[in-house]
């Protein structure tokens, strides 16, 4: 399984990401710098954390406009799984593959802690080996993790069930308390209408072994090892 | 052509920023201050020759890249290099 972990100026997990995948799980992950037109030969695309053009203008909006975008777009157009994580999350936002935007955490302070996470929606490549109401703990780390979209798109999103993960308090349920930055309806993580591509906040990278804290990430990324050798056999068989 | 573009949050979005300036201005006793937003300003210097065209670069700029539409909008204001407003 081969994950490209693209890499633009000011990214700054994107070695966590490799890591995981390649020391933690086992694949082969490569880098990809952002002017490179091309993703190679890549099974899944991973955009990392990180600050991109220093967050200049607004997070992930200089990003958006990296050569190496046009190929994430075909790739997703294609069907293949895209996951974005924090700063990643945010370019998915401003190039348009996922909706809404980010605001400034409801306290204005940046937050670098643990959250508590529950899966709301298994119907994803990065959720398949989850349960649904499973919960996940996973730090964030952001200053701008405020998830917001208009009412309708927000209806929209929650009527189509492309919720994917929300932020809950220690008895699991989406309360305030539980909220670390004030997101709408305690949103932590969406997808995109054919379900391929996948935004978070949170850090499943920096949650893959017991050592760390959690192994509790681990998951995201098994699940789309499952989720592509599933579709390999599907292929295969044909 | 010099085209100064203003960049807000919409008026439905809730702006922590401005509101905690607020605050502060409250606690400092500027009782007559009410609402605060904050927002971004940009200078561009255009190299077109008329202000039709101005107007037009400086919105498609705004609403690509200065702007995020989700949650922002714009205003334009354009002057002459030489200075001051038109």
């Amino acid at each position: 399984m081969t994950f490209a972990v693209v890499v633009f100026p000011g990214s700054n997990c994107d070695h966590d990401a490799q890591y995981a995948l390649e020391h933690v799980l086992g694949h082969t992950a490569r880098f990809v710098w952002h002017k490179e037109p091309s993703l190679g030969d890549a099974d899944v695309v991973i955009l990392p954390g990180g600050f991109s053009h220093g967050d200049y203008l607004r997070t992930g909006a200089i990003a958006r406009f990296s050569p190496v975008m046009a190929a994430v777009q075909t790739f997703a157009d294609a069907g293949g799984p895209v996951l974005g994580i924090c700063n990643g999350f945010q370019i998915l936002l401003e190039c348009g593959l996922l909706p809404g935007a980010m605001l400034r955490n409801r306290d204005l302070r940046f937050h670098c802690e643990m959250v508590r996470l529950r899966v709301e929606r298994t119907d994803t490549p990065f959720t398949r080996a989850c349960t649904t109401g499973q919960q996940l703990r996973i730090p964030i780390a952001h200053g701008e993790g405020n998830y917001y979209a208009p009412p309708d798109v927000i209806a929209g999103l929650e009527a189509a069930g492309r919720v994917v993960f929300r932020y809950v308090d220690e008895r699991g349920e989406a309360t305030d308390a539980g909220n670390p930055n004030g997101s709408i309806d305690n949103i932590a993580g969406i997808c995109n209408p054919a379900r391929n591509v996948v935004g978070l906040m949170p850090h499943p990278e920096r949650a893959c072994q017991a050592v760390v804290g959690s192994a509790d990430g681990r998951v995201i990324f098994e699940s789309v090892v499952q989720a592509l050798a599933d579709r390999g056999a599907v292929a295969g068989a044909r | 052509m010099k085209a100064r573009v203003f960049v807000t949050l919409k008026p439905s979005v809730f702006d922590p920023q401005g509101h905690t300036i607020a605050e502060a201005l409250h606690t400092l006793g500027y009782g007559d201050v009410g609402d605060v937003r904050q927002g971004k300003y940009f200078e561009l210097e255009l190299n077109v020759p008329t202000a039709a065209e101005a107007e037009k670069l400086a919105a498609t700029v705004a609403d690509r890249v200065l702007a995020n539409p989700v949650i922002e909008s714009y205003r334009i204001e354009l002057s002459d290099t030489a200075g001051g407003p038109r």
